[in-house]
């Protein structure tokens, strides 16, 4: 399972870095959105999968699954959250002040 | 503790001096500003006899104990010689240039900057701590840049501020690397512990870079050739501070770290050579520049290069007493260090003085150059007097105190051409004598081409009303004047009270300190330095006379060679290329700078992984996976490859929403509810958020980048993704530790908590929640404030209605 979804990390991290490196914008935040569901999967896995039970305390059994990782990731998909929609919200702005959708427009709009 | 406190005065009272500028906008701030060094120098002044009596005072203030850095002050005779020089000049400069300054300047900034440089110059000579010393010396650099960059409105004045700090900061730097190397070898920051290892040193193989480094702030600091050529440019300060810091104390900061570390480093032949040649260098090629400035305040810039080039070499020759030369006779060599530090005290009064007398001369009659002045003696006889009295100081004639250290040197420079040492002949007294009648020569000029001849000029002087200036400019000059000639007359009690301790600290190994005070008498007989200074009177009046037809080798190579080119060259070589280097791969796309950090990223984890491939995967930890999973999987992949080939922003947002709630899934089956239920919240909420942009942006144009960027892209992105995939695999194969999750396990008896991930969330790491909250919090008013804010065209409309 480990392996499996290390796999499927690499496969996310691929796609989000080359959406990273494209010039429109929705492309890019695209990228970032991939990139933390890629990061998420990736620490989750570094704690070992499916180890035991769900760490709830009332859950049957003796073991749980490592529970620090989740806390971290559930920071982690908050603030990715709000970092996806600033960067939506700022892309909009930059669209209605220069009437550009993408990077190389934006730096043209500057430099004139 | 008194030393601590005399440090701290002048840094309080530099704060203090702006917010009282407000209130009084006229010159009496400088009368305000005058107690300072006034009552510092008498409390420094009282300390004297317990000194003379062999006493040390020594203080520290714990600091940093971890790092071993303390505030750790020491007076003893070498620091207190610096120390009445900051405080005894500061004084008379501060009366000076009440004078001097008009009311229109920024006097509250000036003195501001005066008291900081008088902290941190005394901060450099009674710290004990070499990072201390070293946070000093650079708080000089600074404050002598804000001074010579005081009239910044002028182009020259602030190229010679960023000159002086380009290289005594490189100085500096090259010295603080130079401490740390001792540090590394004696463990100690104290530079009196170092000097009580100094017998160990030799034979670490960092004690001569060590040495070379500390020397390079030493020559930098002090103006020593190849570095002297930020001093004549420093002349563009205001001349109070010229006579200050760029004669009298900043520059005297390199001779005194030299003199303080004679005792480390004085054992080592090499630290002979140096400091005894560039000195020597120093002194010939300063006293040789000088006479061809028609600057008056260029002129004693360069004469002040020579003259501390003297007391380099003194210093020098001063510690080949430490050598190790079997049969010497070692007090001549000691004479040496003490002419080096009686010279330091004379030149500190007759160079302070003719700066003084240069302003005066500046400020009466708007010029200071020679080929327009002439004939002032009549008008000003007071000043014509003190500038007659510095001027045949500096020339080494009787009777004042310039003749009596003059002597001494020529002396040092007779007695060590035999000291038993390659390289050392008969040139040094030949180098010694030629540039001390070229220093009769500059000398010379100050006197009788400012003050005598070119009667036809007069009428000029006239009808611009030059005089002597008010009583007030001239109590400065007078006082160092009355100094000049006093110390002829009684230079032992100079040599009893203030260097017979100062003699103590630059030797320490040496015991009793009275045989190291040689008695200073005016007549000693016909000595060969007493025909040499007969020479030098003669040689000297003959080349002044006939200046005019010899002055033309100064157009001939190698005389007419600037170093200054060297400097200016490599400033503009160095802006235009970095400039053009900068803007080469800082081209404003933010594509290129994610190249440019994940090819980084790229090529360090690829080197580190290199290193570390013998490292196994281990798959036994793995635990099993079913079909749901597996088909979970592969529609990510397969969803995340989709996106980068569809057309339509629409379908790829949605194709991002799949993988969202796939990844949602995933918590599911890796047993975390928290997360999933977190993860289909947000994935819907962004969701709707991208399809609202969507709302609002146009169609996705085809991007069609040139085939090698999309090569490298791929490049990139396939590289990134295997790095990971490799990184994460050896991670999991070779586990270091366990983890320490089971504490948390422990959650209901330690927060009530039956939720694991809750009570971390809520208890254990409740700050983290807390300021994620906070960036939510930030994320949500960018978002509002992004939205809400009016277009910049709306705005204006707006505000003209």
């Amino acid at each position: 399972m480990e392996t499996l979804i290390t796999l499927l990390v690499g496969v996310l991290v691929m796609v989000a870095v080359y959406l990273l490196l494209s010039r429109n914008f929705v492309r890019i935040i695209l990228g970032t959105a991939i990139l933390s569901h890629a990061i998420h999967l990736l620490i989750l896995t570094m704690g070992g999968l499916k180890k035991g039970g769900a760490p709830l305390l009332t859950e049957e059994g003796s073991t749980y699954t490592d529970a620090l990782p989740q806390a971290l990731i559930l920071t982690a998909i908050v603030i990715s959250f709000a970092v996806t929609a600033f960067l939506l919200v700022l892309a909009y702005r930059i669209y209605r002040e220069t009437g550009a959708d993408n990077l190389d427009d934006v730096r043209r709009e500057l430099d004139d | 503790m008194i030393i601590p406190i005399l440090i701290l005065v002048p840094f309080l009272a530099s704060l203090f001096v702006p917010f009282l500028y407000t209130y009084v906008r006229s010159k009496k701030i400088g009368w305000m500003v005058l107690p300072v060094p006034l009552i510092l120098f008498v409390i420094l002044s009282f300390q004297i006899p317990s000194l003379a009596s062999g006493e040390n005072l020594f203080h520290t203030i714990r600091w940093l104990n971890a790092a071993d850095i303390h505030f750790t002050t020491h007076l003893d005779g070498l620091s207190m010689i610096l120390g009445l020089l900051i405080t005894g000049m500061g004084t008379l400069v501060v009366m000076y240039s009440i004078y001097y300054l008009s009311e229109r300047e920024a006097l509250g900034r000036f003195y501001m900057y005066l008291l900081l440089f008088m902290g941190s110059m005394l901060g450099v000579v009674f710290s004990d701590n070499v990072l201390v010393l070293y946070v000093f010396w650079e708080l000089t650099s600074v404050s002598s840049f804000l001074l010579i960059a005081f009239w910044h409105q002028r182009k020259n004045s602030r190229a010679g501020a960023k000159k002086a700090m380009l290289i005594t900061v490189t100085g500096g730097i090259g010295m603080l690397v130079g401490f740390l190397m001792l540090h590394q070898m004696t463990g100690t920051y104290s530079i009196q512990e170092m000097i009580g290892m100094a017998g160990t040193l030799p034979t670490y193989d960092l004690f001569i870079p060590a040495m070379l480094l500390i020397l390079l702030g030493a020559f930098t600091k002090s103006a020593q050739f190849p570095f002297h050529i930020w001093l004549p440019d420093a002349m563009e300060a205001p001349t109070p501070v010229s006579a200050y810091l760029h004669s009298a104390t900043m520059v005297k900061a390199g001779i005194y770290l030299v003199a303080r570390f004679i005792p480390v480093f004085g054992e080592s032949e090499l630290w002979f050579y140096s400091v005894t040649f560039v000195g020597l260098l120093t002194l010939l090629w300063g006293s040789f520049n000088a006479v061809r400035q028609n600057d008056l305040k260029a002129l004693l810039a360069y004469s002040t290069i020579s003259q501390l080039g003297l007391i380099m070499s003194l210093l020098g020759i001063g510690s080949a007493a430490m050598l190790d030369i079997p049969g010497a006779d070692k007090t001549i060599y000691t004479a040496a260090a003490f002419a080096g530090l009686f010279h330091l005290i004379n030149h500190s009064t007759f160079k302070g003085a003719l700066f003084m007398i240069i302003g005066i001369v500046d400020h009466e009659l708007g010029t200071r150059d020679i080929r327009k002045l002439g004939g002032l003696a009549v008008f000003m006889p007071i000043t014509f007097t003190i500038a007659l009295a510095g001027s045949f100081s500096m020339a080494g004639l009787p009777p004042f105190n310039g003749f009596l250290s003059k002597e001494l040197f020529l002396e040092a420079s007779l007695a060590v051409q035999h000291l038993a040492l390659p390289g050392v002949h008969i040139w040094i007294p030949i180098v010694a004598w030629v540039a001390s009648v070229l220093t009769f020569v500059y000398c010379m000029i100050i006197v009788f081409q400012t003050f005598f001849g070119r009667q036809q000029q007069q009428p000029a002087w006239v009808d611009r009303g030059a005089h002597d200036p008010r009583p007030g400019m001239l109590v400065a000059p007078s006082i160092l004047g009355v100094m000049i000639v006093g110390l002829f007359f009684f230079p032992n009690v100079l040599g009893k009270w203030i260097l017979k301790p100062a003699m103590a600290a630059v030797y320490p190994s040496f015991g009793n300190p009275e045989s190291l005070v040689p008695h200073i008498a005016a007549w000693h007989g016909l000595n060969p330095a007493l025909w040499m200074t007969i020479g030098i009177i003669l040689i000297g009046t003959i080349l002044y006379i006939f200046l005019r037809q010899w002055r033309r080798i100064y157009t001939i190579a190698p005389f007419s060679w600037k170093i200054d080119n060297i400097y200016a060259l490599l400033l503009i070589q160095l802006e235009g290329n970095s400039y053009h280097l900068t803007n080469k791969y800082m081209t404003g796309h933010l594509h290129r700078y994610f190249t440019y950090i994940l090819l980084f990223f790229i090529a360090m984890m690829g080197t580190a992984l290199s290193f570390v491939w013998r490292l196994a995967f281990n798959f036994s930890e793995d635990s099993v996976v079913t079909v749901n999973e597996y088909i979970l999987v592969m529609v990510m992949m397969s969803a995340a490859v989709a996106i980068l080939f569809v057309n339509s922003r629409l379908i790829a947002i949605l194709l991002n929403g799949v993988l969202g709630f796939t990844v949602a899934f995933l918590f599911v089956v890796l047993r975390a509810p928290d997360l999933a239920l977190t993860q289909i919240v947000v994935e819907t909420v962004t969701t709707v958020l991208f399809l609202l942009t969507f709302r609002f942006m146009p169609d996705w144009k085809k991007e069609r980048p040139r085939r090698p960027v999309k090569v490298l892209n791929a490049f990139i992105a396939v590289a990134s993704g295997l790095i990971v995939i490799i990184t994460a695999l050896m991670v999991q194969g070779n586990r270091l530790f366990d983890p320490i999750s089971k504490y948390f396990e422990d959650a209901k008896t330690l927060t009530g908590g039956g939720n694991i991930v809750n009570a971390i969330l809520g208890d254990f790491r409740a700050f983290d929640t807390m300021l994620e909250i906070v960036v939510l919090l930030i994320g949500g008013l960018g978002v509002y404030v992004l939205i809400k804010l009016k277009d910049k065209k709306d705005g204006d409309g707006n505000e003209n209605q």
